[in-house]
């Protein structure tokens, strides 16, 4: 009698374990599901122009996500340009020059820390330091000092995707075998020759990678952006132009959105936002578990 | 054998470039990092006082006035997510664990993957269009499934990877005394891992406290010190971005002092779950 | 003859469509110590993991055939009945590190649910200690995690454990192949003592051993059983030609 009891209960238990799974599973289903059944009045009425517009004005019922479009598109891009550099000589500093002792783990809990400050302390930040800074450098270069716009936008996200780059970079610059590294200080090269002939070309594909899953998180960020981005709707002329992001955008306009239509609008940016950040995302994890696994 | 070794000092030299400009990098780095701890403190230490941790909102026009509602609403906030959280994500992590291989085994991975990568805007979008829009109203609820939904992933896979290290000779020790598998996994292999089950929920917690997006359509934010779940509620977070948006003096300064705040709540998260991680950590 | 206590007939062992074990024929008997000799990758491990039915949670794992336990037919049980008949010790001490000595020793009572009073538990957790010949080392400390103890010490644990539940067969798979010679001596002192009260079965890839501990002996050979009988006879007369090769360090 108790054998069958036990047999019973082992079978629950496994059913537990499969619709807790199936429920993470249904989840994001349904955050699909939502996404898109909202936001069909928007394609609807606009089809999938609703991407190319360049107008976004709500007041007459037209929408255009264009402009947000390029706002992501400027301020990610920009901001990896700006993070390159200091993400790689960090990820280079704790995985080839530093990687242990004291100097790499005071560096190791930096970044950790730069990693854990809230979104919204960099905006506050951006708006008090930054802002002025941007300004002042603005009035220098003789354009319009709004202080507020798509550089200082991106100037914070560098900030806040450093860390996240550089302990994607280190792991992937780990991943490269000793065996061959040494194989070539054997030969008599230097430490800049080996990290050259041997560091970057065998993690290429994982730097690669790093820098998609960077990009996934520039393009999602939103509150630091929304803080300091000047909030415009307009089509961005030029990198100091106020503007906007999609995630700036919804974080901006959610609450204030009255009509269906203006609210679905915002929710095709949602689903655009969440389709680009998964595609990107799902690469680049893709590249670094193939990686791995050659290793 | 002029040429080489003139060849070599050159090279050396690159090295030695590259080196510096390496570690300068490095440390130019970290300027961005002490600018904002400086600014944290000098501007948050001064408007944090005893009166500014246990007095609810003033008006503005009102001098002091403090943000007690916000840092109990982000309390209840975060523990309501953690406990509805936990269930889910550590289960589901078991069953990784376990199944190791499947169809559903890939879905699931591919289904954390993905919500681990969502915008947490997008999540907060999610909740409105689930709670907020049915019920009518914001709500700190709306707030925690929102907030819920972005621990997930961090909680399913640190139990994952936590129970994969687990020896399977302790599983076998424990299946060769008869004991039944539901019974050696939940009294067996899951205590085994619960340090490092608690060290992933705490990092959970400390990425979630300071989340603010998902809570602007959600809890929304409220000036009252509110205790009902199903009404808006106030959160740090949500008032560092109303008061540094707002064009006070007062408030601007009273966001610095709620920044400084909650800085240290999610330090303290962190801390937490590194000393955590060494505590309560079984050896094998 | 003695009695028989575990029986195979035409007992056969797969992982997947790979066979391991091929018409395994054995009776082992009653009280004695019998060891089970071969080759790496011979299928010794498999055979003794079928007995606790522990085999069949590999993957691919599946037992063809009979065992019997006296007159229980193994294999109509429910595996976790079996495993709590016959206790089994690994080639790695696993003690259970979340658990204190005492909690190690009762732990197929606490982790099978089964309710004991605190005297019975005392009274068990004393005999399977100093069976195991443990007590006398670790009972000042018997509520300390068991994870500072030596291996040796951490093996004998693990014995205790398995001898709580007064099990009709012991089973030890390479118990000492992850210790040093002295703990080994110890433990193989202790498995010689036991078989007074307990069926010993014990796999082994050191001749020695089998020499030193074993009643009976079965040379296992790429999964077939290749002879059995008294381990002196075996030693000294074997009547396979592949056992004798093996004895005298020919493979293996």
């Amino acid at each position: 009698m108790k054998d069958i009891k036990t047999d019973r209960r082992d079978i629950f238990f496994h059913k537990v374990l499969a619709l807790a799974s199936w429920v993470v599973v249904c989840l994001v289903l349904g955050i699909l599901i939502t996404l898109i059944l909202s936001s069909l009045p928007i394609f609807k009425a606009a089809g999938l122009g609703f991407l190319f517009h360049k107008v976004w004005d709500p007041v007459n019922h037209r929408f255009g996500a264009m402009p947000f479009l390029a706002g992501t598109l400027l301020t990610s891009f920009l901001a990896l340009v700006f993070s390159l550099p200091f993400s790689l000589a960090i990820a280079l500093f704790l995985g080839e020059y530093f990687y242990q002792g004291a100097i790499a783990s005071f560096f190791q809990s930096a970044t950790e820390l730069l990693a854990g400050i809230p979104s919204v302390i960099y905006g506050l930040w951006g708006i008090f330091v930054l802002v002025p800074l941007v300004r002042k450098l603005e009035m220098k270069l003789g354009i319009l000092p709004y202080g507020v716009g798509i550089f200082t936008a991106s100037l914070i996200l560098s900030i806040m995707i450093i860390p996240y780059a550089a302990s994607i970079a280190r792991e992937v610059i780990s991943l490269v075998p000793t065996e061959l590294k040494e194989a070539a200080y054997g030969l008599g090269a230097t430490r800049w020759e080996v990290i050259k002939h041997i560091i970057i070309p065998y993690a290429r594909s994982g730097i690669f990678a790093g820098i998609l899953l960077s990009l996934g998180r520039a393009i999602g960020e939103t509150m630091a952006v929304t803080m300091v981005i000047g909030n415009n709707n307009q089509f961005p002329t030029s990198i100091f132009a106020p503007g906007n992001t999609m995630a700036s955008v919804i974080a901006n306009e959610f609450t204030e959105a009255t009509s269906n239509i203006y609210l679905s609008a915002l929710i095709g940016i949602a689903l655009l936002l969440f389709l680009v950040t998964t595609v990107v995302n799902i690469i680049g994890r893709y590249i670094i578990k193939r990686l791995s696994v050659k290793k | 054998m002029k040429e080489i070794e003139r060849n070599c000092k050159k090279r050396l030299f690159l090295n030695w470039f590259v080196q510096a400009l390496v570690f300068v990098i490095t440390g130019l780095s970290l300027v961005p990092l002490f600018f904002i701890l400086f600014y944290l403190t000098k501007q948050g230490i001064g408007s944090v006082n005893w009166s500014f941790l246990t007095h609810l909102p003033r008006p503005v026009g009102e001098s002091g006035g403090g943000v007690l509602n916000a840092i109990i609403g982000t309390l209840i906030i975060a523990s309501l997510s953690t406990i509805m959280a936990i269930p889910i994500g550590v289960t589901a992590g078991i069953y990784l664990a376990e199944k190791k291989t499947g169809k559903l085994v890939h879905l699931l991975r591919l289904s954390t993957d993905i919500l681990q990568s969502t915008p947490s805007i997008v999540l907060g979008v999610i909740a409105y269009l689930w709670i907020v829009k049915p019920a009518q109203s914001f709500s700190a609820f709306s707030g925690s499934v929102a907030l819920a939904m972005m621990m997930l992933p961090t909680i399913v896979s640190s139990t994952e990877e936590t129970l994969k290290l687990i020896p399977y000779t302790l599983k076998e020790a424990s299946l060769a005394l008869g004991v039944p598998y539901y019974r050696t996994v939940l009294k067996v292999i899951l205590p085994s891992g619960i340090s490092g089950i608690l060290t992933g929920t705490l990092l959970g917690i400390a990425r979630i406290a300071g989340e603010t997006a998902p809570l602007l359509f959600t809890a929304f934010g409220s000036p009252y010190l509110n205790f009902n779940l199903f009404k808006p509620m106030n959160a740090l977070p949500l008032v560092i971005f109303n008061y540094a948006s707002s064009p006070y003096l007062e408030w601007w300064r009273q966001a610095w002092g709620a920044s400084f705040i909650l800085i240290v709540m999610v330090l303290c998260f962190n801390l937490l779950a590194k000393w955590g991680a060494s505590k309560w950590k079984i050896k094998f | 003859m003695e009695d028989k206590i575990l029986i195979t007939e035409k007992l056969y062992a797969y992982y997947g469509e790979h066979c391991v074990l091929k018409d395994v024929n054995l009776e082992i008997p009653k009280f004695k110590i019998t060891a089970i000799m071969g080759p790496s990758g011979c299928g010794k491990t498999t055979l003794l993991r079928c007995f606790n039915r522990l085999h069949e949670l590999s993957p691919g794992g599946r037992i063809e055939g009979q065992i019997w336990l006296g007159k229980t037919n193994l294999l109509s049980l429910n595996p976790i009945m079996v495993r709590r008949k016959i206790g089994m010790v690994f080639q790695r001490p696993n003690p259970f590190p979340t658990m204190s000595i005492y909690d190690n020793v009762i732990a197929g009572y606490k982790l099978n649910g089964i309710k004991i009073k605190r005297e019975e538990a005392d009274q068990i957790v004393e005999t399977s200690l100093k069976k195991a010949a443990l007590w006398n080392e670790v009972k000042d400390f018997l509520h300390r995690k068991g994870t500072f103890l030596s291996g040796g010490q951490q093996q004998r644990l693990c014995i205790a454990r398995a001898l709580a539940m007064h099990p009709e067969a012991l089973l030890l798979d390479e118990p000492t192949s992850a210790l040093d010679p002295k703990s080994t001596a110890h433990i193989e002192e202790l498995i010689i003592e036991l078989k007074d009260s307990v069926t010993i079965v014990i796999v082994t890839h050191n001749i020695g051993q089998a020499g030193r501990v074993a009643d009976y002996t079965a040379f296992l050979y790429l999964g077939e059983l290749v002879e059995f009988g008294p381990t002196e006879r075996l030693f000294t007369a074997p009547k396979d030609k592949r056992t004798e090769e093996y004895l005298s360090g020919k493979f293996g």
